[in-house]
């Protein structure tokens, strides 16, 4: 399968995220086309092409517009959730940076589209210069007239706030996130009322991912036909992949939606030279971790299910035999212990154990018994905490211990930095990490 | 007297049901019922600890996951609704919902400290109790716990282990939805989260004691009651909160005859399940001063110890000699039983109607509304009332301050339902802030011409003015009357009519818990017990027929109210002074001489001194009237809180006997002649009438007690005096005042005092605003170290512009003085009518009464800096 840069297509250009530099590429187009088609056209057009969100989810966009009760006398809400904070994806964070005016311009046909006359922007607090681009990126469109009073004499009124976060993972949970937006403490919110009935400050509010409002423009512009003829039957359209670890060329790649982790390893360079893949986890640390086998599995929604993991974010990590499992899904519990919010027992308590047993291992320093107490404490967790925080941090150590049991088993003797070097699993040579 | 049941004929609105299965067991709840809710109804307790049925459900815990058919995942009990047709399994018999369960409470322990052998909560501990429930016997966990140094004061009152904590969130809820003072929340994330507070920011809310209450395991605790007692150890008695006319029902633990702590009582139709911390805490004063035997006056004028037998024959003797002539004042302590007995005591043994309850500035205004519009009226505006009303309007009354449940219900009103609440006050308090309503500012006094503008709803009337002069006309709206008021002629009568002009339901709201059962009862001049009037002969004969008395042995003409009674001791009736060494002086100085002997006589001395003394009168009468009052009876009387404190004394070292039942040293006895211990609340049962008119009774908590109560006091003596009028025992009053009930004949009319012009104050000049702080120096919160620091500050309140009249600086000092005195306080910039001061009443070094024995719209002094 052929790469389809879309949304990635003039990131060589060094102004690609102003509006002259978007509009020299049909920038602002699309708008203008939503703008004759009329709001109900516009979430039909989404609704046919297919697009799915693209924040792991995959939550049918358009029909997530048309949740949004019209004429109901309340304002209506756009939020962009752009908190990408899940270890290994780095898609958003780019596309904000480069693709900005695309955000924009889909914010803008979004919200014309089921009627929000404000849109936020929620960017993680620990990218401050993706905050700074987007606050220019917005100045930019403003002084451009897509943004503010009456959008190209069009009668439609749109404001957009750029809002920094203050470094919560939870905040990509689309209620915490909310939350949070409001000046409060960042921690899930309980579901019904969903966001499209009282989301933001108790109105109708669609919360959607960068890369799903970023489509957008291309969909209007070209077509739900155009958009759909990608993908597969379930999984339509074009998708940013983010290769990161043990390849040659990591980086992000835009494709189809269904080619292979095999295709998208061959435009990464390969796994290092001299070196074999030992497991590759596809839509970041949350989803469960697949290995050689499951390379020509299509990355698509339902393939990636018919494998037992899920697309997520559709961010690839690579690991080669160099990497000790056991200490990789340690990192990932330190990450989920220190991230926990804390509202809900499972999740507060469970990461706090499963964490302490995890180093145990690692160390080498395990009891036999922690193998299957681990597996218990995970099933413990997943589907009785209040979000999908908890899952995620139950969700590897049970695929990984399956797979790779024997390592598990060493770290009730051998410490894991005594059977995997360290330093032989950093990518970049000449770093030593002992 | 109370009949609590719904009016007939209005039915109930159809409630849609659903039908779901719990554990095999089909029922049907209404549409919206929490499935936790739902098996509690068929009796299975889902484990649980951040439900609460009064918060909203938050769903943090986990701990009450159960499967419901078809969902697949376990789903929380307290946030899902039963939908129609749900098949729900809890822990019961569902294999899914008890690993989830075990598997949560698992987890809630591995943090937890085991503590329990010093834990103030073993025993009685949510979380020990679901543990064996819910939990493995032994634990799997051997890693490292979070510790925290402990514990940390979140308030002078509130202390906070928050190891212990299960981040339930429960206080933090209370906190925000229910009290209004989100002071705590939580703070950090993951393991480490906790309760905490902002800096300098302590917890200090009238209703913090509710969070240890709810609290479902040992991370809050009372600094009062922390290490103090076991729970198995205690004694529980559910009884009602004396401190306000709320009535609360509490549940007071005991231990070995001393009380240990205090609880809301969960009383769905009056405070639900929450009280405000001076119910909670303020109970020290109950062991404080306490008299223990009765005192009599020797014939040196020293207070000596006396038997009960001894006593009683004085006091009966002395009072005798000025039968017809005794003042009966008693104060809010009193219980409605004792209540009616002070006013059966002082018609039937005293043949005196002198006799009042309010033991504050009171107006005669006041007493006639009384007896026109709340005597006797059973129960009228309720609690759930004021949820529904669509406007509740606040006159002369600060409900947080002095009613606290009431203030709780009307936040609630407001958050929850359409209610809105207004508000006719010189400014807006933090109480009523919270309920977020219109203030009709009004310097006191100037009330009245607002209460008339509502009542006529002149086009003239301000846009926020004419919007409540419009809500009180729609059905279900409500008036709520302070006792503050009757300090300013004219606006109760304003208030009354303003009541029938707008149609709107009449509340008064003192702030004692006796005073409305007092007033039921009969304690008040003119009034006699179900609210019937003196003056009425129907009535008087009902009453004569239940006390077994002659129709003509009651007084038929009102007698003196309280203020009046002062003022009848100081200024006795005008009379030509007798010429020295004439024969009627001698007669009286031999009266008095004998008096004062048969005091100290012996029975058969008695006789001739009886008799020498009658004569003496007789003869004196000829030259000089007869005062008008001779004699004292106080119970419940707190000097202070009387408007002219020191006139209040002067008349009791002028008046010829005074005869004080007392539970501790009250500053009465220095004046008294006989001083009898009496009972306090745990030591007696009784009732208290609330506001609603809602009769709370309560039961003797220490059972060893061996106190009399005032009635039974008042019984002793008055057999001493041959009157029967009962044995005093609460439970025969009860039965008697059932079957007195209330009248059925005319009322007195509401009163109709014009309105009083209000005074100008000159430059340098303010008119004084002041109500009283919940938690201040009241006697009934001695020895509360803990609860009096959490107190709100005395400041002294100005606005701007008056401020700036007098170059007072926010937060630097004022000095508001009277002829009596002066009180020096931070000044608070306040918005509020320019030419008004506001400062607390009865709050450490603001203590109105005493310093300034000024009213409320009085004009008082106002220079910047302190006294000079």
């Amino acid at each position: 399968m052929t790469l389809t840069p879309n949304l990635t297509a003039h990131w060589d250009e060094p102004d690609s995220y102003t509006v002259a530099g978007y509009e020299r590429h049909q920038g602002y187009q699309a708008l203008r086309k939503a703008f004759e088609m009329g709001p109900d056209a516009v979430i039909n057009e989404v609704k046919d092409s297919g697009l799915r969100g693209r924040g792991g989810a995959g939550f049918p966009t358009g029909m997530k517009w048309s949740f949004v009760p019209q004429g109901d006398g309340k304002p209506h809400y756009l939020v962009v959730n752009a908190d990408e904070s899940e270890p290994g994806a780095c898609k958003d964070i780019p596309l904000m940076l480069a693709s900005s005016q695309h955000l924009i311009e889909g914010m803008i046909i979004a919200s014309y589209a089921f009627r929000a006359n404000h849109g936020f922007i929620y960017i993680r607090g620990e990218v401050p210069h993706v905050i700074r681009r987007m606050h220019a990126a917005v100045r930019d469109a403003y002084a451009h007239g897509y943004l503010g009073k009456n959008i190209l004499g069009s009668g439609f009124d749109f404001d957009i706030v750029v809002h920094g976060g203050a470094g919560a993972y939870i905040c990509g949970e689309e209620t915490a996130l909310l939350s949070s937006l409001e000046g409060m403490r960042g921690q899930p919110r309980l579901k019904p009322p969903f966001p499209a009935v009282a989301g933001l400050y108790a109105c109708p509010t669609v919360v959607n991912n960068v890369e799903t409002i970023a489509s957008v423009p291309a969909i209007i512009r070209n077509g739900a036909d155009w958009y759909s003829s990608y993908g597969t039957e379930k999984s339509k359209g074009i998708k940013v992949f983010a290769v990161s670890g043990h390849v040659n060329n990591p980086g992000i790649f835009e494709a189809p939606l269904g080619i292979t982790m095999r295709e998208l390893l061959g435009y990464a360079g390969g796994i290092r030279d001299g070196h074999s893949l030992k497991f590759w986890v596809v839509g970041g640390s949350s989803v469960p971790m697949l290995t050689e086998e499951h390379l020509d599995a299509p990355l698509s929604y339902e393939g990636m299910e018919s494998v037992g993991t899920m697309l997520g974010t559709a961010t690839p990590m690579v690991f080669d035999e160099t990497t000790s499992v056991v200490r990789a899904i340690t990192g990932w519990l330190d990450f989920y212990k220190h991230e926990s919010c804390g509202k809900c027992t499972p999740c507060r308590e469970g990461t706090w154990w499963i964490d302490q047993l995890l180093h145990d291992l690692a160390a080498g320093k395990g009891k036999t018994e922690d193998l299957a107490t681990l597996e218990q404490l995970c099933a413990q967790i997943l589907g009785r905490s209040f979000c999908a925080l908890g899952d995620a941090a139950a969700t590897p150590y049970p695929q990984a211990l399956k797979l790779f049991r024997s390592e598990f088993e060493a770290g009730t003797h051998t410490a894991a930095n005594d059977l995997f070097d360290p330093a032989a699993a950093v990518v970049f040579s000449g770093v030593k990490t002992s | 007297m109370t009949v609590t049941t719904p009016a007939t004929g209005q039915a109930l609105p159809p409630v849609e049901l659903v039908t779901c299965t719990i554990d095999g067991i089909e029922m049907s709840v209404p549409k919206g019922t929490l499935i936790i809710r739902a098996a509690e109804q068929l009796g299975i307790e889902v484990p649980r600890f951040c439900d609460h049925p009064l918060l909203s459900p938050v769903a943090a815990c986990r701990m009450c996951l159960v499967e419901i058919e078809g969902q697949p995942k376990p789903q929380p009990a307290c946030a899902v609704a039963v939908g129609d047709k749900m098949v729900i399994k809890t822990q019961m018999t569902s294999e899914i919902a008890d690993t989830a369960q075990r598997g949560v409470m698992e987890f809630l322990l591995i943090n937890h400290p085991l503590d329990c052998p010093v834990c103030d909560k073993g025993g009685e501990c949510p979380l020990q109790n679901q543990a064996m429930t819910a939990g493995h016997a032994e634990s799997r966990y051997n890693g490292v716990k979070r510790t925290f140094p402990k514990p940390i004061n979140v308030s002078a009152q509130i202390l906070l282990d928050r190891e212990r904590c299960v981040s339930c969130a429960r206080c933090t809820r209370f906190a925000d939805e229910i009290a209004g003072d989100p002071f705590i929340e939580l703070l950090e994330r993951g393991a480490h989260q906790q309760v905490g507070t902002a800096d300098d920011q302590p917890f200090d809310s009238y209703f913090s004691g509710n969070t240890v209450q709810i609290c479902p395991v040992g991370a809050l605790t009372s600094a009062d009651y922390r290490f103090k007692a076991r729970p198995f150890d205690l004694v529980s008695t559910p009884s009602t909160c004396e401190h306000c006319a709320a009535g609360c029902g509490l549940r007071v633990d005991d231990r070995r005859n001393k009380v240990q702590r205090r609880l809301a009582l969960d009383v769905p139709e009056v405070n639900e399940e929450w009280n405000c911390d001076k119910g909670r805490f303020a109970f020290t004063y109950l062991d404080t001063d306490r008299i223990t035997h009765p005192w009599v006056r020797d014939e040196d004028g020293d207070l000596v110890p006396a038997s009960w037998p001894e006593a009683i024959a004085i006091a009966a003797e002395k009072l005798a000699g000025v039968r017809g002539k005794v003042g009966v004042l008693t104060g809010g302590r009193v219980t409605r039983e004792d209540a009616y007995m002070y006013g059966k005591f002082a018609r039937l043994a005293l043949d005196s109607d002198d006799v009042d309850f309010r033991s504050r500035a009171t107006s005669t205004e006041e007493a006639q509304f009384l007896a026109s519009s709340v005597a006797g009226s059973g129960l009228g505006v309720t609690y759930a009332d004021l949820e529904k009303a669509p406007i509740v309007l606040l006159v002369g009354i600060e409900p947080e301050e002095e009613a606290p449940i009431v203030f709780l219900r009307l936040r609630k009103a407001t958050l929850e339902g359409s209610t809105k609440v207004a508000a006719i006050s010189s400014w807006a308090s933090p109480g009523f802030a919270k309920t977020g309503g219109t203030v009709l500012a009004a310097a006191p006094g100037a009330e009245t011409e607002v209460i008339e503008a509502l009542a006529t709803n002149a086009a003239t009337l301000s846009e926020a003015a004419s919007a409540v002069a419009t809500a009180l006309r729609e059905p279900g709206s409500i008036i709520l009357l302070g006792e503050r008021l009757s300090a300013h002629p004219g606006a109760i009568s304003a208030v009354s009519n303003l009541a029938g002009a707008s149609g709107a339901a009449l509340a008064w709201i003192p702030r004692r818990a006796g005073e409305r059962g007092a007033l039921d009862a009969g304690a008040l001049a003119g009034v006699l017990p179900g609210g019937r009037p003196l003056t009425d002969a129907a009535a008087r004969a009902e009453v004569s027929a239940v006390w077994g008395t002659h129709a003509d042995a009651l007084p038929s003409q009102p007698g003196l109210a309280f203020a009046e009674v002062i003022d009848a001791v100081l200024t006795p009736p005008i009379a030509e002074e007798p010429a020295p060494g004439t024969e009627a002086d001698d007669a009286l100085i031999i009266a008095e001489t004998a008096v004062e002997s048969a005091a100290v006589a012996t029975d058969s001395d008695n006789e001739a001194a009886d008799a020498a003394a009658q004569n003496a009168g007789i003869d004196a009468d000829l030259e000089e009237p007869e005062p008008r009052i001779s004699g004292l009876v106080i119970g419940g009387v707190e000097i202070d809180d009387l408007p002219n404190p020191d006139k209040f004394r002067e008349a009791l070292r002028d008046v010829d006997v005074v005869i004080s039942l007392e539970t501790r040293l009250s500053g009465v006895d220095a004046y008294a002649d006989v001083i009898f211990p009496v009972a306090v609340d745990t030591e007696r049962a009784g009732s208290y009438t609330n506001w609603e008119g809602r009769v709370r009774p309560f039961g003797k908590i220490l059972k060893d007690a061996f106190t009399l109560t005032d009635g039974r006091v008042l019984a002793m003596i008055a057999d001493q005096l041959d009157v029967n009028i009962g044995t005093g025992e609460p439970a025969q009053v009860r039965r008697e005042l059932d079957e007195l009930g209330t009248f059925s004949g005319p009322r007195v009319a509401p009163p109709a005092v014009p309105a009083q012009s209000v005074s100008t104050p000159e430059p340098g000049q303010a008119i004084l605003a002041s109500w009283r702080h919940l938690l201040d120096l009241g006697v009934l919160q001695a020895g509360e170290k803990y609860l009096a620091a959490t107190a709100r500050p005395a400041v002294a309140r100005l606005s701007g512009a008056t401020a700036a009249g007098i170059g007072a600086i926010d937060g630097e000092a004022v000095t508001v003085a009277s002829d009596s005195g002066s009180i020096t306080l931070p000044l608070l910039v306040t918005d509020m009518p320019d030419g008004v001061v506001w400062i607390p009443g009865n709050s450490p070094g603001s203590e109105v009464n005493s310093s300034l024995a000024v009213v409320p719209g009085a004009v008082v002094s106002i220079t910047a800096g302190g006294a000079a």
